[in-house]
């Protein structure tokens, strides 16, 4: 058979659902084996938590196995979620608010992972709770892309801040801050230009948006959203790290969270960089944001 | 970090290995792991990489490679050559139609990069002598459409549009036709993005394939994508009928499996890589400079060398 042919039926094989898989795995067996935890692994580095995250959570539940004397098998899905909870420390960090307003949130990522969208979100999310928001039109560089912002703006029912396109992205970041002061706007969310995290001359006029906005108010800004498509596999590590490294980012927004992908990637995220996931996007509507929830998370992984 | 401990690894298994004269079951085995973790932490399909080490190991064990004078050095060419030959030739040609003008669709999942590779593909069938024509068929995402219309401006290619309301199918099928009496050869659709899991969706594809039947539907992928790669593709491709396949941001650090994930479950030709956001960064596919990325081979290749 060729390997088409040969792959196709395997992964014909390995169709059915993932709880489905996992049950079939803990309970067609009595015994706990080495088999076992190898294909434990193996769903694990399927919903793209990489191969050393596998690794060291199969390991801690084979620990926790020993320690615990567990003989059934069917204890093994429970063990694996308590210790991924554990990874990503139970309860879902909330969004940094400042003391003083206007709360700035800046927003960045790599190219299409859904910044714009999540930001018309996030206007609408904050908007329902009451809050003054207004948005900053600052990715100045992708085609249409104020156009696109301002659409949202308009669903969100707030106000937007906008130069012309190709206009200095800090200088917006500026008026916008301004802007929000003037207003009293309680949040400011700031759109940037997708960018990835590899290319200095596009990180260091990120570094400057950033620099801007603490001149413009000390703090600023106070929450820094990454965003990362859960369809990312385990580059979106280094897209952490660097956009870390760049501009200090504080939480993660992770979306398309409604298509196949696990976006695994962020307990491996939560473990080696402890950067918290904190809200998720689940569609493209206007209401498809919700504030991470480990449990939920967790349970989503093995569906 | 990740990606960091991959060229030590290998360069641990060449190291035990260079010693040895023949090589056993047990150290192609060896050598075979550090090539399984190196595939699976550049984001190629498990099984994928389950089935591939496989195939390796048939054809490497007993024959060629415990003959082989330098052993570590043949299992790294080996994994490079079957990659290679996996990952297909490098094929950029679009399929003409033999009476003009050639329909292709641009599909794949949301922020893949289908309108900015429309427009990419449009400029580099003009270099080629081409006339063509874009459309402007995603009606959902805001500003989808202007999002086009800059961008042809910048090429100063046409844009067909229509701001009526109507649905994706009848601006395709209107397309089409407007091409016809405007000269135009080459008739490029961008559609919306979506999730290959939305049905609804995924049925309005289907018809607009039906209705206008295009004579390339190309699936555009973000190099990026991680294990759910396979199943996107695969989906696409059974209700669509791909022709091939565009690989988008290259020109990030990603080692890309999802290329090798992509390519194996369709059989279909990765046919471009888009390499940055300027509308002249697309490049025709190059297997073997993807086979070297998945695995990291930059540093591997030049180990091989010092092997
Ligand atoms: N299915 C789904 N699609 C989403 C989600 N979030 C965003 N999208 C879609 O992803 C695509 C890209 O979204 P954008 O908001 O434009 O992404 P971006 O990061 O701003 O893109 P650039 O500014 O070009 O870097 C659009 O088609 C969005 O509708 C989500 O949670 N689920
Ligand atoms: N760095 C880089 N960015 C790219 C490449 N191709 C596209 N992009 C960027 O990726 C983002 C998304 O591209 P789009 O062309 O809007 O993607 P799309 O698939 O049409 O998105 P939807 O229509 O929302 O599904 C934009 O910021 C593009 O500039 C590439 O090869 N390299
Ligand atoms: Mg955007
Ligand atoms: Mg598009």
């Amino acid at each position: 058979m060729g390997f088409f042919n040969r792959l196709k039926e395997s992964l014909a094989k390995t169709r059915q659902s993932f709880v489905e898989k996992i049950d079939n795995l803990v309970h067609r067996r009595r015994a706990i084996d080495e088999e076992l935890y190898e294909e434990l692994e193996e769903l694990l580095v399927q919903a793209d938590v990489g191969v050393n995250t596998a690794a060291d959570l199969v390991e801690r539940v084979r620990r926790t196995v020993r320690e615990r004397r567990v003989e059934e098998a069917g204890e093994l899905k429970n063990i694996l979620k308590e210790h991924i909870m554990e990874m990503l420390e139970g309860d879902s960090a909330p969004v940094n608010f400042s003391s003083v307003p206007p709360t700035v949130i800046m927003v960045v990522g790599v190219n299409g992972v859904g910044k714009t969208t999540t930001i018309g979100k996030l206007a609408y999310y904050y908007k329902s709770q009451g809050k003054k928001v207004l948005l900053g039109a600052a990715d100045t560089f992708r085609a249409a892309a104020i156009d696109q912002l301002e659409i949202w703006a308009g669903r969100a029912g707030v106000e937007l801040i906008k130069h012309r396109e190709g206009a200095d992205p800090a200088a917006v970041a500026f008026d916008s801050l301004q802007a929000a002061k003037a207003r009293r706007a309680d949040l400011l969310i700031i759109d940037t230009a997708g960018r990835l995290h590899t290319k200095s001359n596009l990180m260091e006029e990120l570094k400057k948006v950033g620099r801007v906005l603490d001149r413009a108010m000390p703090g600023a800004p106070h929450e820094v959203l990454l965003v990362l498509d859960a369809t990312t596999g385990q580059n979106a590590i280094n897209q952490t790290r660097l956009f870390g490294e760049a501009v200090g980012v504080t939480g993660i927004a992770l979306t398309k969270l409604d298509g196949s992908a696990k976006g695994g990637v962020v307990i491996a995220i939560k473990q080696s960089l402890d950067i918290p996931v904190k809200m998720i996007g689940i569609g493209e509507g206007i209401d498809d944001l919700r504030p991470f929830n480990a449990r939920e998370f967790v349970d989503a992984l093995f569906v | 970090m990740v990606f960091a401990g991959l060229s030590e690894r290998l360069q641990e298994t060449f190291r035990k290995l260079r010693g040895k004269g023949r090589l056993t079951e047990a150290d192609v085995n060896e050598a075979l792991r550090e090539v399984r973790m190196a595939l699976l932490e550049a984001d190629v399909n498990f099984k994928v990489v389950k089935d591939f080490i496989a195939r390796i190991k048939e054809k490497a064990v007993g024959q060629e490679l415990i003959e082989s004078l330098n052993p570590a050095q043949h299992v790294v060419k080996v994994v490079h050559g079957e990659l290679v030959a996996l990952m297909g030739g490098s094929n950029s040609k679009i399929n003409m139609a033999p009476k003009p003008p050639t329909v292709i669709m641009m599909v794949g999942l949301n922020g893949a990069g289908k309108t900015t590779t429309s427009a990419k593909l449009a400029n580099y069938l003009r270099k080629q002598g081409r006339r063509p024509l874009l459309v402007a068929a995603d009606v959902y995402r805001p500003a989808a459409v202007k999002q086009l219309q800059v961008l042809g401006e910048q090429l100063g290619i046409p844009v067909f549009a229509d701001g009526t309301g109507k649905e994706p199918v009848s601006i395709g099928l209107a397309a089409a036709e407007s091409a016809v009496t405007g000269g135009r050869d080459v008739v490029i659709i961008d559609t919306a993005g979506r999730q290959e899991v939305n049905e609804e969706l995924m049925a309005e594809l289907e018809a607009m394939k039906e209705a206008i039947r295009p004579h390339e539907v190309l699936l555009v992928v973000d190099a990026m994508t991680g294990q759910a790669a396979v199943g996107v593709a695969e989906t696409f491709n059974s209700r669509l009928g791909l022709d091939g396949v565009i690989l988008t941001k290259l020109d990030g650090d990603t080692r890309g499996g999802a290329a090798l994930s992509v390519r194996a479950v369709t059989g279909k030709p990765i046919k471009f890589a888009g390499l940055g956001e300027k509308l002249d960064a697309l490049e025709p596919f190059h297997p073997d400079r993807m086979a070297e990325r998945i695995l990291g081979m930059g540093d591997v290749l030049t180990l091989i060398e010092k092997a």
